[in-house]
This record gives C-alpha cells, structure tokens and sequence, in this order.
C-alpha cells in the first residue's frame, strides 16, 4: 500500500513540474501586453514604461518564472496585475463559491445517480429501464447553460422563487447562500447526474454477470441481498473514477455557469483575468486547479486501493 | 414549550426584517453594469468601469461634467484665468472633508495634480496634465495652475474622472480603499459581485437622496436581461442586449432612457497602407458603407449616424454625414479612378464588443458589393491594442473612440490612423491656445470639415447609451458625457 501511494505522489509531483512549465509558456506566448490594455489608448509609452517596472514585467521571462515557482513553494501566490491584491486572499474568497457550488452539485448528481442507476439495473430490458435511459440520453445531451437559461426563466422570472443570480453570501445564513447557489447547482448537476446513473447501471449489469453472482444466487441469496452486499461494492470503481473527473470538472468547468448567474466564483475570475491579460493571475489559478484535479486524482487512486484489495497488495 | 416561543420570536424577528427591508427599499438602489472595475483608482487605469462606479459619486474634480455634457464648479466653487490665458487661480469650497475625516484643502489638489504628471505616473490620461508648468498653493482655499502655453480646453481637462483630488494620507490603499470627497462613502467590495456605497452625511454639497447604493456586475446579455427580468437589479446601464429593449419598453414595470454617449463609432483605416493611403480610395470606402443598415442590423436601431469624429449632441456639430452618402456605384467609380477597377484586399481586425463584430460583417458585405475584399479577423482587446493600436498592423477596424471631445487625435501623426496633415495639426495648436468660445466653436467646425473632405475614417454612429431602469427611478443620467453613474440626484417616486 505504501509503495502505490508513494509511486502515485512522485507521478503527482512530476505532472504539476511539467504543468508549471505548460501554463508559463502558453499565457506567456499570449499575445498582448497586461500595462498597455490597462491603461488603454490614450496611454503615453513613458506611462506603459512606468507601469511595466511596477508590475515587474521588465524582468526577464525566466527570472518571472522562478520568482513565481518559488513563491508557490512558500505559498504566495503573487500579487493580482489589475486588482492589486494577493492571488491568495482572491482564490480564497471565490473558493467559498466555487467549492460550496461544485459539493453541492456533485451531491445532488450522486443522490439523483445512485437511486436511478440501482433502479435501472434491478430492471434491465424493461420498459421503466428503457424510460430512465432515454431520460438520461437527454440529460446529456441538454447544454447546461440553456438548460440554466430555462430554469432562471421559470423559476426566477416567472415565478420568482429564486433571484435569476448572484451570490448572497454566507453571513445572513447557510440557508440563503445555499438557496442562492440552487439554480446553478441544478443546471450542473443534470448531466453529471445523467452519465453517473448511466455508468452505474453498466458497472451494475456487468458485475451482476459475474460469476460470484451466480454462485451467491444459487446459494439462495435474494436478488435484492446480491444487488447491494455484492455487486454494489464491485461496481464502485468505475463509479468513483467518474465521480472524481466530474469533481474536477465541476471546480474547473463551472465557468459559463458562473457567467450565467453571475457568480462571483473561480471561473469568473480566470474569464475575467483571461481578457484582463492579468496574465500572473490566470498562471496561478489554473495551476491551482491542475493541483486541484491531480489531488483529487491522486485520492481516487487511494480510494481505488482501498476499495480493491487486489491493488493494495498486488504488484 | 420554550423552544415554540423561541421559534415565535424568530419568526417574528423573520418578518420584521422583511417589512423593514420593504420599507428601505425607498433610499437604497441596485444598480447593475457589464463591467467591473479592476481596482478602484481612476487615476491609474483607463478602465471606463472605474468612473461608472466612482465618479462625483466617491470622487470629484476641480470641475465636472454636468448631465448634459456642461463643465460645472466642483470642488472649486469659482476660477479666474489670467489674460494671456496661462495662469488657472482655483476658488476651492471651505469645509470639505474626505471621507477618512481629513481636510480637503489646495495641498491635496497639488499633490494629486503633481502625481499625476510626475515621471513616474501611471495616469492613462496623462496628456490631459501635459501643459501643467506649475502648481502652487497660494493658501488653504486657493491653488495657481500654470500653464506653459494657453490651453482653451483646461476646464474641461480637470473634469474627467483621471483628474480627481486624491490626499496624500489615503493614496496607499486607494485601489481597494477609495477615500474620496463625494456625496457617497466606499462601503465594500466582493471582487467579481458587487460594489457598496453608503451616504457621506458630511458632504458638502446637497444631500443625496438615497440612503445606500449597490453596484453589481453582471457581464452576459442574457443574464442580464434575467436580472432585470426577476427585478433583481433596479437600473442597468449601457444594456448590453438592444434586441431585448422594445420587450422593457412594451412592459410598464420598466422605464427605457436612450441617450448618447460621446462614442464616435468609427471604420478606423491605416492612412499610410496601400491603396488607403489614397483619398480617393477612403472616399470610395466611405460611399461604399451603409450606415443605416449598419445602425439597424447591428445595434437594432439604437445610434445616431455621424459624418465627421464629433459627438452630435455638442453644440458645435455639424452634421457632415452627405459628404458619405451610400452610393455604391460612386464608390465603384471612384475605385476604378484610383486604379482599382477590380476592387483590392485588406484587413478587418474587429475587437470584441458587439458594435465592432455584427457591425464588421455588415461592413465587409457592403464592401465585397463594390469589389473590396476585407478579410475579417477578430481579436480580443489586448490583441487589437498590440496588433492594431501599437503595431499599427491592420488596413481597416471598427472601433467606438468614447473619450469626450477627442477630435485632437487627427493632430498625432504617429497615432494609428497614421494621418499625417500638417494644416488640421496646426489647426488643433491653435485650438488649444484659443480660450474665446466662438472662436474654438469656428475651428471645431473647421476640423470637423477637413477630416471629413479627407476620408480619414469611416464614420460610422454615435454609440447609444441605453438604460433600463425600474419605471419609479428618477434623476437617472439619460446620455453620458463621460463614464459615470452620478447617483447624487436619483431618488424613488412613490
């Protein structure tokens, strides 16, 4: 076990080297200076020329890129080119957006999933399985942010439930910032939820023709007793690798939904950093996310060995 | 027992909060924008966002721009210009405070002036300072501005939103922190939310109306119109979604303000490219356009066709729009005069907003109907400042020019119209030493002439400036003179 989890966090530090040196040079490659777009076009070049040593672009490519590794090393993560704040206190204060709303999300996909895709298994080849995956087929193939448009104009400019967007915060109660981050968490969670409860059912039916299975039913253990003592844990593994991708993916991903409520998350911050040429901004938060997603990686690989047993001691 | 009364009394605390939150809805207003400011100093970035937020709201100038466009007394009440037109000796208003307590007095207009025209400034308007030889405190409520020539149009430098007085004592913070003198007090930030001011209860001037202002941001048309929609936002300014303005209109519960902006919609060309260094290629492009179908397919009927770079809500406007008048055979004619009876290829390079991208596919159909084949490009923002503005590497681009009364540009032969004529740059040398008002009406028109005669550009419309807002909201700025929400005079009617 030791040994697998050892050669899993060199394979984590390795990749986040090599992405380090990817998100440099590509946001580096970009074309458009950060001091000329911030003082626009009627800038004279001694003022572009000042605000250049201010913000440190002067400097040559590879002393930025050491100064900004280290500074990651130690856990700064540099100073904002436009909002003149730290990174850090900026990542910080989105995350309280964006990890509630992808939790959130991806509680409501895996308590949707799990009931449907059990469901569909325990009836496979009936007309209610046909149903449910027809349901989910489209699930899927609904785009989220017309499927979020729809529910804002139902439920926020019809009926006025909800607000059409915006984050009220966490101070006046969990109650009202959760309500707030509903109509997003919906719309991101429906597809999530649509390929879980598909991968379910196929991990499902393709342990339950295995043949254990066989042999706990001839020993006379119920359908219903095999479905959730035996196949449900055999079924888990492709289950929580996809768990794990959506997760990343709902951290990462969430970007045209924060733009459709106006969320004040983490994706709206790269958009923004992206147009604002806030160059050292967009560097860090995608190389939080890469962190995000390789630890989240690296987690499920552990999971995968506890839930297996033939990884933790094999090889 | 007990838990039931407790329940009781939260319930009844639940519904006095709503009731008072129903009554406050009359002194405090939502406000909603595209754009959110990068930081909060708009002295040091040319981000518009910034003064459409901060503008005689937190901050003021020495003078400002009134509703209509006027230059007005600010933070100086009155002003007297010495004869030969150099020496500016300012009046300041007795008794004003920043909003940290301090004393607004002539040391903080030196400072902030002398800032901004120091080496090291990064003002992004920083032309506006360049005539300033000296500024000197005479006493507490006075300050002497020299000029090392006369400058016929150093009021109105003093009223944009890059000349506000800053103090010395809270420039540190002033990105995350504005400490200003306005009518209203910087209360909060959420970066990538909203903007909270409150009342100044010591300003100096007339006190607001509204008790409380929030600003919110929200970026794409559709969730803008949502937000509206679910009345979630009280006003939303320069809507950034025209097809959806006749259903606000057509709804009672809203009110539609269309007004002008100073935006001049131009089909910026490369003076100094071939074949559009030649006039009578400019020309041809100029009769090839249909401004018309432009205004209506682009920006749905909302924009004001322009013939010269002027705004035509000023005084001094004249309307030069006949000599472009669509005329495709003209520009045909014209085209084969020049030596281009088969037409000829250029560039499009259209940066992001909707004006600049449904406007240069329109563009590019009308010229394809005279034989110019323009290849279009679209480019973010920092692309088009390298490509277009800086490298001047483009033959044709749409951009809106929104800075007010900026015809002086025509006068920089490096700027990226690569225009280079001696007698408008002598023109605008003059102008800038005329301080006689029907003199510099004259030259105004005089310039607005030649830069029309010569096709610099493809004038194209004056940018709209639409703003829905819930129909009880008065006192609301129906054009833009400069980027600004001044909330100074907007109140509720019951």
């Amino acid at each position: 076990m030791l040994q697998y989890a050892f050669k899993r966090a060199l394979s984590l530090c390795l990749s986040l080297c090599l992405a380090s040196v990817v998100i440099f040079a590509v946001v580096e490659i970009a074309p458009g200076d950060p001091a000329s777009f911030m003082l626009g076009i009627n800038a004279q070049p001694d003022t572009i020329a000042a605000l250049r040593a201010e913000l440190g672009l002067d400097q040559g490519k590879f002393v930025r890129y050491l100064e900004w590794t280290g500074g990651m090393l130690r856990g700064d993560f540099g100073t904002s080119y436009t909002y003149r704040s730290p990174i850090t206190d900026m990542v910080v204060e989105r995350m309280w957006v964006s990890l509630p709303l992808a939790l959130y999300a991806l509680a409501l996909s895996t308590l949707i999933a799990f009931p449907v895709g059990l469901y569909a298994a325990s009836k496979r080849g009936a007309p209610s399985d046909f149903a449910v995956m027809g349901v989910t087929q489209l699930g899927i193939a609904i785009p989220n942010f017309w499927f979020a448009m729809i529910l804002v104009v139902i439920f926020a400019i019809k009926l006025r439930w909800f607000s059409a967007g915006g984050f009220a915060g966490w101070d006046d109660g969990l109650f009202i910032g959760l309500k707030s981050l509903t109509l997003p968490a919906i719309s991101l969670a429906l597809p999530q939820a649509s390929i879980l409860s598909r991968v379910m059912r196929s991990a499902l039916i393709e342990t339950l023709s295995e043949d254990y299975i066989r042999t706990a039913r001839a020993k006379g253990v119920s359908r219903t007793a095999v479905l959730w003592r035996h196949a449900l844990r055999n079924a888990m593994i492709p289950v929580l690798t996809i768990i794990g991708l959506q997760f990343s993916f709902l951290m990462a991903g969430a970007i045209i939904i924060e733009q459709v409520f106006f969320l004040p998350g983490l994706g709206r911050l790269v958009f923004q950093a992206i147009t604002q040429r806030d160059l050292i901004v967009v560097e860090s938060v995608v190389m939080l996310l890469v962190f995000a997603v390789i630890s989240v990686n690296f987690f499920i690989d552990l999971t995968y060995a506890a839930v297996d047993p033939r990884l933790r001691h094999g090889s | 027992m007990i838990k039931s009364k407790k329940y009781i009394a939260a319930t009844a605390i639940a519904f006095a909060t709503v009731a008072c939150t129903g009554f406050a809805a009359s002194s405090d207003i939502t406000v909603a924008m595209q754009l959110e400011p990068p930081h909060l100093d708009p002295t040091s970035a040319a981000a518009g966002a910034i003064d459409s937020v901060l503008y005689s709201n937190v901050f003021e100038g020495l003078t400002r721009f009134a509703s209509d466009g006027a230059i007005v007394a600010g933070l100086a009440k009155s002003w007297d210009i010495s004869q030969d037109g150099t020496e500016y000796t300012f009046h300041l208003r007795s008794g004003v405070q920043f909003h940290d307590g301090t004393r607004m007095d002539a040391e903080d207009v030196k400072f902030s002036l002398d800032r901004a025209r120091a080496e090291d400034s990064t003002n992004a308007q920083k032309a506006l300072f360049s005539g300033i030889a000296d500024v000197a405190v005479v006493d507490s409520t006075t300050v002497k501005i020299t000029l090392d020539k006369p400058n016929g149009s150093f009021l109105f430098n003093m009223a944009w939103g890059d000349a506000v007085i800053v103090a010395a004592e809270s420039i540190e913070d002033i990105k995350t922190n504005p400490v200003g003198t306005g009518a209203f007090i910087f209360q909060n930030w959420v970066q990538g939310d909203r903007i909270e001011l409150a009342r100044n209860d010591n300003y100096w001037g007339s006190a607001p109306a509204l008790e409380s202002a929030t600003f919110k941001f929200i970026s794409d048309p559709t969730a803008a119109f949502a937000a509206v929609m679910a009345q979630d936002v009280d006003v939303f300014t320069s809507f950034p979604a025209p097809e959806n303005l006749p259903q606000f209109e057509a709804d009672p519960r809203f009110q539609v303000l269309e007004g002008s902006t100073e935006g001049e919609t131009i089909l910026s060309t490369n003076n100094k490219m071939p074949p559009l260094d030649n006039v009578k290629v400019r020309k041809a492009i100029a009769h090839a356009i249909d401004r018309q179908a432009i205004i209506d397919g682009a920006m749905f009927g909302y924009g004001t066709p322009i013939g010269t770079h002027f705004a035509p809500h000023h005084p001094d406007y004249v309307d030069l729009t006949s000599n472009s008048q669509h005329d495709p055979e003209l520009a045909k004619k014209l085209l084969a005069e020049a030596g281009f009876p088969n037409g000829f290829e250029t560039t499009l390079k259209l940066p992001p907003p909707s004006y600049a991208r449904r406007g240069g596919e329109i563009i590019a159909s009308q010229l394809r109907a005279v034989g110019i084949q323009a290849e279009i490009s679209n480019l973010e923002w920092a692309q088009w400042l390298e490509q277009v503005f800086r490298g001047n590497d483009y033959g044709l681009t749409i951009v809106s020019h929104t800075e007010p009364m900026d015809i002086g540009i025509y006068a920089r032969p490096d700027y990226y119209f690569q225009y280079d004529n001696p007698e408008f740059q002598s023109l605008i040398t003059d102008l800038n030493a005329t301080t006689d008002t029907e003199m510099r009406s004259e030259m105004l028109k005089k310039a607005q002439n030649i830069i029309s005669k010569d096709y610099v550009n493809g004038y194209l419309f004056e940018l709209a400036f639409t703003t829905v807002a819930d129909a009880k909201v008065r006192g609301l700025w129906k054009n833009a003179p400069t980027q600004a929400t001044d909330l100074t005079g907007v109140s509720w009617s019951d």
